[in-house]
């Protein structure tokens, strides 16, 4: 029964088909609301498009290189004649030299060459292609058998014939120095004709190791990945164990008081904690105190597992919670302790969830360059793969992302096209755990 | 106030009393939940707990199996004799407790497992099968004593989950009966039940008194007349009236029982 007497207010009578003022200002503000969320999401996908274009455009380079291939015949004579003389690799420039000019004018891009001519010749694949004498003569020292029969070299072309042909330089901006002159380049242009000098996949790029400073087509980004993989190996093993630990700890067994609260607290907040802390950390108690060897992925996987300890024991944390506390009462009430509900129900429940926290911070950590900084995993050249596996984790190394800064800060362009080319590769593993994070997520999601 | 009930229960008929509780005390915090309950649940009996929402008739059955041990802020105080001994002695495990009193609860709440090692979960872990056969054998038979078996048996295979409502509560009965226990305590289990389904768990409890001390708590004061022998009415944490089901619904001698039995509180 209402209490309300007064009489009711008098009625205008409103046509449904037309539109009040109140309701077209919502509706006009619903729209506008759609509308600035489209527009967020496309000013996104515009930058997304554009690092993806930029990368690709400016990284890919760095997977192939220029190099100079020559069906070299070396007779007996001639490597007996080599071999005697005082100067023995100049004897084999000489050689390969006057190969290359002969083969010039067989293809007919050349016609009556001089001796001056050849000598310029000779000078002029120095400059391109570096000391190619000694690397022909170890070739033949180590397989005497080809001399005699058509070998073919594959060299790596210095890194400005590179710039040359693949980046659009002009002849006309074109200086000379002390690297490449004037008339190297007609040289080039020539070997180009003739299909002496290409384009081919860098297999130095994928499996090589950093080189010196002033040799960027030497530089490669495979010793970095192991000493990566070695890294991630210490943090998996490490954080994994540690963090579902502690959160099943504090999830199912602790008491809800005053110390475990800032616990909580404490550890949500080291979650924010950037992460040159917890590098500045690692410098000081792993390699000061503990005296851990400096530059080993065993302290850069400690530090990156103090800064992914957090985010995963909070992920694990939000699964656990998210298991339906009826099916701790099923398990309680057929007589379960809490050990067993816990291992034997709430974990498998939670491990989707679980795994998904886990790749992510260990995706995080992959990336992560600044701690790394302070326990000297960056700015030093990695020069060898580990010998054995254990030296994989104590030998100094580098990894992805640090080669990676380290090559952007060097000076020489060609290390420039290397550092896209490495944030191409970190990408790729990135996202490949991404994935593989999705699909474990999808495949072992199960509903109750 | 009034005698207490139980003694005129037990010179009703002279069946074993399983359960003997005296002076039970339940606080969660500050809050008062059960006040001074004592009262004999009998073996082979089905007692129903009736009583208005909130009134602490659920607290009370996860006394006599300690489910309210997982609850931090629970306190329970007084004596729960089972079967002589007190469960809440400082020597008692309440997983062994568990296993002799089993429970069901208000949802069906499968494992999201098969419905074979739903069953077998419970045996598995007391050790009770000492091989598959054995193990084999006690899936069966506590399918069978959970009126489940004939529409599971050519699909143990498939997850408990994917099972109707009923069926899920009809497995979970027999989950809890697989481990042998004495006393079977339900929480509400058919209040998520559709009449059918509650119908067939109805019947189901009912054979289920052969062998078992069953107490189940209700909302329907006509599943409690339908399937119990002894009702307790359970009133703001008292316990106001317990004895025979029959004289509680036809004849009850307080007036508190008198009203809600006939709607006028609640």
């Amino acid at each position: 029964m209402t209490d309300a007497t007064a009489p009711s207010l008098p009625r205008k009578s409103k046509s449904l088909l037309a539109e009040d003022d109140r309701t077209k200002k919502r509706n006009a503000a619903e729209k506008r609301f759609k509308y600035y969320g489209i527009a967020a999401i496309s000013v996104g996908l515009v930058f997304l498009v554009i690092l993806v274009a930029t990368i690709l455009r400016e990284g890919t380079p760095a997977f192939t290189r220029t190099a100079v291939t020559v069906d070299f015949v070396l007779t007996q004579e001639q490597f007996d004649e080599a071999e005697s003389a005082v100067l023995k690799t100049a004897a084999y420039t000489r050689l390969f030299s006057q190969f290359v000019a002969d083969q010039a004018e067989e293809k007919g891009v050349a016609t009556d060459l001089t001796d001056e001519d050849r000598a310029e010749i000779a000078a002029g694949l120095e400059r391109i292609m570096g000391k190619i004498g000694s690397d022909i003569r170890v070739h033949y020292r180590e397989n005497p058998d080809d001399v005699g029969s058509p070998v073919r070299f594959n060299l790596a072309a210095a890194s400005r014939v590179d710039a040359y042909l693949n980046n659009g330089q002009s002849r006309d901006g074109f200086v000379s120095s002390r690297f490449l002159e004037e008339q190297d380049l007609d040289l080039i242009d020539a070997m180009v004709e003739i299909d002496m000098i290409g384009s081919d996949w860098d297999r130095t790029f994928f499996f090589g190791s950093d080189s010196g400073v002033d040799n960027p087509g030497g530089a490669g980004i495979g010793v970095a990945v192991v000493g990566s993989f070695f890294m991630m190996i210490v943090v998996l093993v490490l954080s994994l164990p540690i963090s579902v630990a502690a959160s099943i700890y504090l999830e199912e067994f602790a008491p809800k008081n005053r110390f475990t609260d800032l616990i909580e607290v404490n550890i949500s907040n080291l979650a924010a904690v950037p992460s040159i802390v917890f590098g500045i950390l690692g410098l000081a108690v792993f390699i000061q105190f503990m005296h851990l060897p400096q530059s080993a992925p065993l302290v850069g996987g400690l530090v990156l597992t103090l800064m992914t300890l957090p985010t995963i024991i909070i992920s694990t944390r939000a699964s656990l919670k998210s298991v339906p506390p009826s099916i701790r009462d099923a398990a309680l009430g057929v007589g379960a302790s809490k050990m067993q509900t816990v291992f034997h129900h709430v974990l498998p429940l939670a491990a989707p969830g679980i795994l998904t926290g886990t790749i992510i911070g260990l995706a995080q950590a992959l990336g992560e360059t600044a701690p790394l900084l302070l326990i000297g995993m960056v700015g030093f050249v990695a020069r060898a793969y580990p010998d054995t596996f254990v030296g994989g984790f104590t030998e100094a190394n580098s990894v992805m992302p640090a080669q990676i800064y380290t090559w952007a800060s060097r000076a020489d362009p060609g290390f420039y096209e290397k550092a896209w080319g490495g944030i191409i590769i970190l990408l790729v593993f990135l996202l490949t755990m991404n994935i593989i994070a999705i699909i474990l997520r999808r495949r072992f999601e199960r509903r109750w | 106030m009034y005698d207490i009930p139980t003694l005129q229960g037990a010179t009703v008929d002279s069946k074993e009393i399983k359960f003997k509780c005296r002076d039970c005390q339940v606080y969660y915090g500050d809050n008062h939940a059960i006040k001074d309950v004592s009262c004999d649940l009998q073996d082979k009996t089905v007692t129903a707990f009736i009583g208005p929402s909130g009134c602490g008739k659920s607290t009370f059955l996860r006394c006599l199996n300690r489910m309210n041990d997982t609850i931090d802020v629970a306190r329970v105080t007084g004596d729960f004799m089972l079967d002589g001994e007190n469960i809440y002695d400082k020597k008692v495990d309440p997983v062994q407790l568990r296993a002799k009193v089993g429970m069901v609860f208000q949802k069906p709440n499968p494992f999201p497992k098969s419905i074979y090692d739903n069953v077998a979960y419970g045996p598995r872990i007391h050790g009770l099968a000492k091989n598959k056969a054995e193990l084999d054998e006690i899936v069966e038979k506590a399918l069978r004593r959970g009126a489940i078996w004939d529409e599971v048996k050519d699909r143990l295979d498939s997850s408990g989950t994917g099972l109707s409502g009923g069926q899920q509560q009809r497995l979970c009965i027999a989950r809890a009966v697989a481990t042998e226990p004495e006393v079977l305590l339900m929480d509400e289990p058919c209040s998520a039940l559709d009449p059918i389904a509650t119908a067939q768990v109805e019947e189901l409890i009912d054979e289920l008194r052969e062998n078992y001390s069953v107490v189940i708590v209700t909302h329907s004061m006509q599943q409690a007349a339908r399937v119990s022998q002894k009702t307790a009415f359970f009133h703001l944490g008292n316990l106001v009236e317990f004895g025979d089901t029959g004289q509680i619904f036809t004849n009850p001698s307080d007036p508190r029982t008198e009203s809600y039995i006939t709607g006028r509180i609640g």
